[in-house]
């Protein structure tokens, strides 16, 4: 579903991607983690097609063809989901227009009609009881005075009315409670099914108790400098990222 | 000839059939001896009136006729209302439906004999005795506009529409007169439009003078959306007795110039003045707010919200002066003005303006100027929304709280139509 090959990227003169390597097949959910500023962030951003940054080489392909050229809009209607780090506020915009708005422009860019109103309402009122938000969410500003934990809950109650083909979680645990954390954690495993594929960006392998991977990868100063199975992120949580590093440093010596 | 001397000239042939001749007399000497405004008063330092005076203006138009065709764009048309067009400053019965019972609605000239007494009371008692050059030079020859009268008690059924249309072969110089008095514990809403329906230029100078008595509502909806040819200086004056609500919406889309003064003078205590606009404008155009509330009394509230958004090399000012005299304790005034500005070459003049003598109050004051902010703007376009329409959203939500005080829903849909339309999306959205 998704290759990504040789991928450099940087903002202005700084570098931070010097060379990725990634390929998720569909029915996949992929781990990546790595110490601050390895460019966890900064990958999700490429993928998702934020223009700030420069792509100074490699290709990523989706479905067999190219998104390098593609605008970012152009990659959600694809179904390449960002589930954000932090979260915007936009005061003045509902989360029930935002949603509306989102689902039928990416029906719009397939040539489909709107969604009617009514199959619109019923389809936020499931994916709301999934993962237990409480009613009067819809019509509050799209994260205006969100806590943290409601922030995510928005961005993965996104991400199941939005039903993409590709999810990459941005550090969606960091500020989640651990209930809170389960609730997510339960719905994101509920909407997996044989043909999409999840990237999951953490720090911590907390959240991969319950979001189990398939495979993990370790980012490091802009490389993926290890991947395994979910063992891999035991091992990071028990002995941390130093080992790694230092592995790396010695086979660059 | 310079737009005074042809004023001045055309007030001393038509002098004999002019009402108010004292008063009149008095303004065009002020007229005489002050002369138009130039950059060099503080009150138009960013307006430069000078190329729009020395223009061949023509005082009459010689067109006399529209057709209900031609108006039903520019009203709202699924709501029962009230309708007064004129065209050229003279009234059209027959595209207008003033027909009401309990209320009184008409034009100055048209008033029966009771109704002239009011209007001999209160015909420029909202105005300083001393005002400024467009004010005198509309006291001096205006002569026909809307008059509403609302009797003690009465609540107005239906909001009334004001269509001020021009249409001319020649440039136009016109001035319009409005005044409206709410008596005690009545109610109106009103909406008013100025509206050019020819390709000339149309220089408008408009005074409109609400009168609210105790215990009044009044809700005034002013929609600016005139073609590029036209120029307008609209001056509104409110009179606020105790207890009562008056709301000055404006908003601001269309036109080359134009200046809005708006004044309140809060005369009677606990009473409460909104005024709020929102200014959409683009290349070439120029939107010049200057409001001044005047607290008088002890225990009123002012709330003053202006909107901007500014594209191409469009310029806006906005002056918002608050005075809280000696006299009056426990005031609250609010005041923000919050600007986007969408290119380099767009900008914003804004002065707050607070002037307290009172010690005993709650003021505030606040403006921004930035522009749409480029993560909220990543956000939406990563779920899919396309980025003229993710910029447009953004617009909306920054408007929207002017928006949503509105209490006509259709004038609601119409603005936002205009809008979307100005944005270019295509369709509004409801937020």
């Amino acid at each position: 579903m998704l290759k990504i090959k040789g991928l450099k990227a940087g903002v202005e003169d700084n570098n931070i991607l010097k060379g990725i390597d990634l390929q998720v097949n569909k029915g996949e959910i992929h781990a990546i983690m790595g110490p601050n500023g390895s460019g966890k962030s900064t990958l999700s951003s490429v993928i998702a097609g934020k223009e700030e940054y420069e792509v100074e080489g490699g290709s990523i392909e989706f479905d067999g063809t190219s998104i390098m050229d593609l605008s970012p809009e152009e990659r959600a209607h694809l179904g390449i989901f960002l589930s954000f780090q932090y979260p915007v506020e936009i005061p003045g915009v509902s989360v029930s227009n935002f949603i509306k708005t989102s689902i039928n422009e990416t029906r719009k860019a397939k040539g489909l009609e709107p969604m009617p109103a009514g199959e619109l309402l019923k389809l936020m009122r499931e994916k709301m009881e999934l993962l237990d938000i409480k009613k009067g969410f819809l019509s509050r500003s799209l994260n205006q005075g969100f806590s943290g934990g409601e922030k995510k809950r928005n961005e993965i109650f996104q991400l199941a009315t939005l039903a993409p083909k590709l999810a990459i979680l941005d550090e969606t645990d960091s500020g989640l409670d651990i209930d809170a954390l389960k609730i997510v954690a339960n719905g994101i495993n509920k909407l997996r099914t044989p043909e999409n594929a999840t990237i999951v960006i953490t720090h911590y392998q907390r959240l991969l108790d319950y979001i189990v991977p398939d495979f993990v990868h370790v980012l490091y100063n802009g490389r993926i400098v290890k991947s395994g199975t979910k063992e891999l992120a035991f091992e990071l949580e028990a002995k941390g990222y130093d080992w790694i590093i230092k592995e790396v440093e010695e086979q660059c010596i | 000839m310079h737009l005074k001397e042809k004023l001045i000239s055309a007030f001393d042939q038509s002098l004999d059939q002019l009402s108010f001749q004292q008063r009149r007399k008095e303004s065009m000497e002020r007229l005489k001896q002050d002369g138009f405004p130039t950059i060099r008063n503080e009150e138009w330092k960013y307006t430069n009136l000078q190329p729009l005076l020395k223009k061949e203006f023509e005082l009459q138009a010689s067109i006399s006729s529209i057709t209900l065709e031609e108006i039903n764009e520019y009203i709202l048309k699924d709501t029962d209302t009230y309708l007064m067009v004129f065209l050229n400053g003279v009234f059209q019965p027959n595209l207008s439906s003033i027909s009401c019972q309990k209320a009184h609605i008409s034009t100055i000239k048209n008033a029966n004999e009771e109704q002239q007494k009011i209007i001999e009371k209160y015909w420029g008692s909202c105005l300083p005795k001393k005002g400024d050059a467009f004010v005198s030079a509309n006291n001096g020859l205006a002569q026909e506009g809307a008059f509403v009268y609302l009797p003690k008690s009465v609540v107005l059924d239906k909001p009334l529409q004001i269509v001020y249309a021009t249409k001319n072969d020649n440039a136009l110089f016109t001035q319009t007169r409005s005044l409206v008095v709410v008596e005690e514990n009545a109610q109106v809403q009103i909406t008013e439009r100025h509206q050019n329906f020819s390709d000339s230029e149309v220089f408008t100078n408009a005074v409109t003078e609400i009168v609210v008595k105790q215990n009044a509502i009044v809700d005034f909806y002013k929609i600016q959306n005139d073609n590029f040819k036209c120029s307008i200086v609209d001056n509104t004056w409110v009179n606020q007795a105790n207890n009562c609500n008056c709301t000055v919406d404006t908003f601001s889309f269309g036109g080359k110039m134009v200046r809005n003064n708006l004044t309140f003078s809060m005369l009677g205590e606990h009473s409460e003045s909104n005024m709020r606009g929102i200014t959409l404008i683009g290349k070439d155009q120029l939107v010049d707010h200057h409001t001044l509330v005047d607290h008088l009394v002890p225990n009123c509230l002012s709330n003053e919200l202006y909107k901007g958004i500014y594209d191409h090399n469009a310029k806006g000012v906005f002056n918002g002066k608050v005075m809280v005299h000696p006299d009056a304790q426990k005031t609250n005034a609010f005041q923000s003005n919050n600007n986007l500005l969408l290119t380099d070459d767009a900008s914003i003049d804004t002065k707050p303006q607070l002037e307290i003598y009172a010690d005993d109050v709650a003021c505030s004051h606040g403006c921004t100027i930035g522009q749409l902010d480029d993560e909220a703007l990543f956000y939406l376009r990563a779920r899919g929304i396309p980025k003229k329409e993710a910029q447009a959203m953004l617009m909306y939500a920054f408007a929207n709280d002017v928006l949503n005080n509105i209490k006509i829903e259709e004038l609601k849909k119409k603005l936002n139509l205009i809008i979307a339309e100005k944005i270019g999306v295509e369709l509004a959205i409801e937020l």
